[in-house]
């Protein structure tokens, strides 16, 4: 018998639970303010999530997915990203978005249910959340196909969950990217839970990480609740495919601490002893802890931060809230670049099903939308 | 002008697009060197270089998903599916992303892709070789689904889809692939999407087909001729957004409708057409409409083949019972 391939996963871990030092700051990590800003991206991000939950709860947004105790998987990435990069998101990545320039209210106006919440100011490459499981796997290999043809040093930037490793479009993706060399990085935030399916009746492969190997790529493991360490790896990964070695995989393992969305009640499924164990770890405290034994933050800039994030999330929750809904038409307007004739009948109808609908909540004095 | 096949034809307006925009790609399996398996891409890989002809692994949800992704940069990839019963896979992409991306974005990220496939019958072809699925693609908001009848169909309405800014499913009927030639300028001219077209004028009778039933529904409006009978034809071409104004128009003047397709009936594209009639037209109706079409039966292995593809005689039979009464 002769050993034609073996192979060995890495994990990299830089900073602690407990918030001390497991291995040695990379350099950019040396400049407090780098860290700050990390941290203040994580804490807008758990406030938003909070307030999302506290709307779905009240009546006042859909049903949404929080990123609780995944913070740090969502902003390393983004952070790792340069701005012309493209970001493919699945639909728990709003600490990534929020990052990359997506605002809160347009956040809400999607999981309120206005698709215009797609059709954002900022990264107007990115692509929109993508809730069918690991589908745009295949565009962000389009996506870097497409960079890879324009010879233009820019990468496709993909999150999977957990769950999505088990899906063909995953594979099919990661094994194009491989024999193709794109500059694709794949993101897999493995938070442990694909709804009530734990990681272990997902696979039987003892990394994730590891399914980069029969695509010809590196895979390598990160503590995904250690935002220093994601982005690091995560950034190492996207040098490398911009200077055109090819693609990667980075699997970040965390915990998913909330419900997998408001419709969720993860109760049913697993103990709440492993939540307050899996607590124990979350991004957010360790990075304060941190920092605060670095003396490079402290009780008052913590209660500043807090004031202006809540603030800021206060302000884009009343903008979304004052929104008009939009007109009926919006659903037929963009099918296609331009109405097809055979449609004009079916917009018609459209609004006048919409004048009805309106005139009937006036009759019946709600009001309401 | 030259004279060529329906798949020549399509050869020639790939090349021909290719050539007026570096944006257009194609891609799929062995469509590089191979130049396809029925060479619809044949010397495209010569002449446009590995970077515009691109050989994908072998994933069909994977070329579509990745067409989509292209698109959304710019990009206007051509992917060619080998066989029209490998398409399945593409429908998840097709559905949840190629027919909504510009919808769900309101129209930040485009989808200018089109799926180009063999399809249908008649070849004498394995399992899984001689489907019509154009029913599946039809109901897919925000799609179009194209089928030429002819190589100056086939020409024109690719040049059209290729440069149209939303998906577009194109249906060849492999079946006449090379069964004639037509004379076809390579000028560009691309033909509308969209429309209908009126092959034949008649007054007695509305026959209404599209791609390999077309030639077979020509020869039985001129049987019918023959018989004293004026049939008139209409090509549908693009099955969704379907011309209906041609359609009505034509069964307002003749007053009886039968329309021929391969695919089976239930729910297919011409339960469609005969709800149109149905709805729009019924008080011009002077006969039922009848429809020509496969059975709700797998399609059968060339053994039976012909059982299951609607021929000459079940047409000239549904137009006969049509004309009875008056």
């Amino acid at each position: 018998m002769v050993e034609i391939a073996s192979f060995r996963i890495e994990r990299v871990e830089i900073l602690r639970a407990d918030g001390t030092l497991a291995a040695p700051l990379p350099a950019w990590a040396e400049d407090p303010s780098e860290l700050v800003r990390l941290y203040r991206a994580m804490v807008l991000t758990r406030l938003y999530d909070t307030k999302a939950v506290n709307l779905q709860r009240t009546g006042r947004l859909g049903t949404v997915a929080s990123s609780l105790g995944q913070e740090a998987v969502a902003v390393g990435t983004a952070a790792a990203m340069r701005p012309e990069d493209v970001f493919l998101p699945s639909f728990r990545e709003q600490g990534a978005m929020l990052w990359r320039g997506v605002r809160i209210e347009e956040l809400l106006t999607f999981w309120g249910g206005d698709e215009r919440g797609s059709n954002w100011s900022g990264p107007r490459e990115d692509f929109p959340i993508c809730v069918p499981v690991g589908t745009h796997a295949p565009h962000a290999a389009g996506v870097a196909t497409a960079f890879k043809l324009r010879r233009e040093p820019r990468v496709a930037v993909c999150v999977v969950g957990d769950g999505a490793t088990s899906k063909g479009d995953v594979y099919e993706a990661w094994n194009l990217a491989g024999v193709w060399r794109l500059p694709m990085v794949t993101v897999v935030a493995n938070n442990q839970w694909a709804i009530s399916v734990p990681r272990s009746a997902q696979t039987a492969a003892t990394t994730l990480a590891q399914k980069a190997i029969a695509c010809g790529m590196p895979g390598i493991q990160v503590d995904g609740n250690d935002v220093i360490a994601v982005r690091e790896v995560v950034s190492r990964a996207i040098e490398r495919a911009r200077s055109g070695e090819g693609p990667a995989i980075v699997e970040a393992t965390t915990y998913r601490l909330s419900d997998h969305t408001t419709a969720d009640d993860a109760r049913r499924y697993r103990d709440d002893a492993e939540v307050s164990a899996r607590w124990k770890e979350e991004p957010i405290a360790r990075l304060r802890a941190f920092l605060v034994g670095r003396g490079a933050w402290d009780k008052d800039r913590e209660e500043k931060l807090l004031a202006e994030c809540t603030r800021e999330v206060d302000r884009a929750v009343e903008a979304y809230l004052a929104r008009t809904p939009p007109p009926a038409s919006e659903m037929i307007d963009h099918v296609f670049a331009v109405l097809p004739r055979a449609m004009a009948g079916q917009r018609a109808a459209i609004l006048r099903r919409a004048a009805e609908r309106a005139e009937a909540r006036a009759e019946n004095g709600s009001g309401r939308p | 002008m030259s004279a060529l096949t329906l798949v020549e034809a399509v050869r020639t307006a790939l090349a021909r697009a290719m050539e007026e925009d570096p944006t257009v790609l194609v891609l799929g399996e062995d469509v590089g060197k191979d130049g396809g398996v029925f060479r619809a891409t044949e010397g495209l890989f010569e002449r446009f270089g590995p970077e515009r002809v691109l050989d994908t692994p072998l994933s069909e949800a994977l070329f579509t998903g990745l067409a989509v992704g292209l698109g959304a940069q710019g990009f206007r990839p051509v992917v060619e599916f080998q066989f029209d019963g490998f398409m399945y896979p593409a429908l998840d992409q097709l559905v949840n992303h190629a027919g909504r991306l510009r919808a769900r974005t309101r129209g930040r990220l485009g989808c200018p892709i089109v799926l180009r496939a063999p399809y249908g019958g008649g070849i004498r072809a394995p399992e899984h070789h001689s489907e019509s699925p154009e029913a599946f693609f039809a109901h897919v908001p925000g799609v179009r689904t194209v089928i030429p009848s002819s190589p100056a169909k086939a020409y024109g309405l690719l040049l059209a889809a290729i440069r149209d800014p939303d998906p577009v499913v194109f249906l060849e009927p492999k079946r006449i692939y090379r069964a004639f030639r037509e004379e076809v300028a390579d000028d560009g001219t691309a033909l509308p999407l969209d429309r209908a077209f009126l092959l034949r004028e008649g007054r007695d009778l509305t026959l209404v087909a599209w791609g390999a039933m077309i030639p077979l529904c020509l020869k039985a409006a001129e049987r019918l001729a023959e018989e004293g009978v004026s049939a008139e034809l209409v090509d549908v071409a693009t099955l969704k957004p379907l011309d209906t104004g041609t359609i009505l128009d034509s069964v307002a003047k003749t007053g009886r409708c039968v329309i021929v397709h391969e695919a089976p009936p239930s729910y297919g594209p011409g339960a469609e057409i005969a709800a149109l009639l149905a709805s729009e037209g019924l008080f011009s109706l002077l006969a039922p409409v009848a429809r020509v079409t496969g059975f709700d039966v797998p399609t059968p292995l060339p053994k039976l083949e012909d059982v299951f593809l609607p021929a000459l005689a079940d047409v000239l039979a549904a137009c006969r019972a049509a004309l009875v009464h008056r």
